[in-house]
């Protein structure tokens, strides 16, 4: 038996695509996502549980790596540079932290007037976190797990099919109290997903 | 181009603010050797809407912010136009420094904002250009911005600008310099204009920023 069982899981869930999750991880915690069924991008933030103002960075948490994709060891700075968080296991390989979380109105920039009222995860991230005080001005550019967009030496940036596939998961250690904020996203416009939004699953590990 | 009509020298790691007018030119020029200008910009008056790195670089297919692209805002509207800049590569993936954090709070706090309005900035004549190594490895690229390399905005709505002249985060040298800050009236924007027939992402933007103001 692993460390890591299911059955013995605080936490075990399963989010629908275009739904969301609001949640608390407490320090020393570990946190599971798991792609069910392959190239789903699971737009995740993390807040201090103390002071939702201390939240998730990514610019902060490329630039003190020293590299713009999350794996296995990445830390995840907050904007006042704490760790809120570390990857401890990644089967997929890389993740996204750059792409941002997809909007009622950057649809519309992206991909026509058509897609305006379509469901989007900045509104998902809105509705679930109100509960927590999370606001628009609260809101950071999240991790976008799963989601594999390149970014090139000559200064490119692309969006291409996901490098994970159903079943592979990805890890972090909860470094303080936390509270995870995700939209598991709905976006039928862009071929990361195949045009296909699935389930997840969230499992975590902690002291009940 | 006619005259200028606000010139204000940010001293070298100093923050300053300015409210510029739909359709002016803001235009920033380095006054020093390996200048930096961590910058954030936000939709005047409204208290939300602000600069949003990421849909800015992903509509427009760029790690790095060049003209002619538009800074897009989380309503995806198009908050300006770069227009014209003597470098081809201003860094938006690195964040500010904890001394431009600092400058940055300093001049929010006199707009009635505070460190939920702060944001991925934009840090105008800094590069770090990243390898195609399996990590991304990031490199930041010293002395990218000489004396009198400059960068022009035009504004596409009323906009707030904070800018703080600190160095760049990944600078090893660290030495602050200072960079003048300009507002011109700017000439309308024709149908021709680089930043409409960039992407035709951009032009969204700009069209979203006609219709939000209407
Ligand atoms: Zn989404």
């Amino acid at each position: 038996m692993t460390a890591f069982d299911p059955a013995t899981a605080a936490l075990d869930t399963v989010v629908e695509a275009g739904e969301g999750f609001l949640g608390p991880i407490p320090a020393g915690g570990t946190f599971r996502i798991v792609d069910l069924h392959g190239n789903q991008a699971v737009d995740t933030l993390f807040y201090d549980a103390a002071d939702v103002d201390n939240r998730y960075s990514a610019f902060d948490t490329v630039r003190e790596q020293g590299a713009v994709y999350l794996t296995t060891g990445s830390r995840l700075l907050s904007t006042r540079l704490d760790v809120l968080a570390t990857i401890t296991d990644d089967t997929c390989g890389r993740h996204d932290t750059l792409g941002g979380a997809c909007a009622q109105e950057s649809n519309v920039v992206r991909y026509g007037t058509h897609t305006r009222h379509q469901n989007a995860c900045r509104e998902t991230f809105l509705r679930y976190g109100a509960a927590a005080g999370i606001d628009a001005r609260r809101l950071g550019h999240n991790i976008n797990f799963f989601m594999n967009v390149p970014v090139t030496a000559a200064g490119g940036l692309t969006f291409v099919d996901g490098v994970s596939a159903p079943g592979k998961h990805v890890q972090v250690r909860a470094e303080r109290d936390l509270l995870v904020l995700i939209s598991n996203c709905p976006q039928v416009n862009n071929p990361c997903n195949g045009w296909n939004p699935t389930p997840v699953r969230l499992l975590g590990w902690w002291p009940v | 181009m006619s005259d200028v009509l606000v010139s204000h020298d940010i001293p070298a790691g100093a923050a300053w603010s300015v409210l510029v007018r739909a359709g002016r030119e803001l235009r920033l020029t380095a006054l020093g050797p390996g200048a930096n200008c961590s910058t954030l910009l936000f939709t005047a008056g409204h208290p939300v809407d602000r600069l949003n790195v990421p849909d800015t670089l992903k509509a427009q297919m760029s790690a790095t912010i060049r003209p002619p692209m538009v800074l897009m805002s989380d309503r995806g509207l198009a908050l300006c136009s770069v227009t014209g800049s003597s470098l081809p590569w201003h860094d938006a993936l690195c964040g500010h420094s904890a001394d431009a954090r600092r400058g940055l709070l300093s001049e929010l706090r006199k707009h009635g904002r505070d460190v939920a309005d702060i944001h991925g900035c934009v840090n105008f004549f800094a590069k770090v250009a990243t390898s195609d190594d399996a990590a991304g490895t990031l490199a930041y690229q010293p002395n990218h911005a000489s004396a009198d390399d400059w960068v022009a905005l035009r504004t596409e709505i009323d906009v707030l600008a904070v800018l703080s002249t600190a160095p760049h985060p990944l600078d090893p040298r660290q030495e602050a310099q200072p960079v003048r800050a300009e507002v011109w009236a700017a000439e309308p924007a024709g149908p021709d204009d680089p930043s409409r027939t960039f992407r035709v992402e951009s032009e969204r933007a700009l069209l979203l920023s006609k219709e939000v103001f209407a």
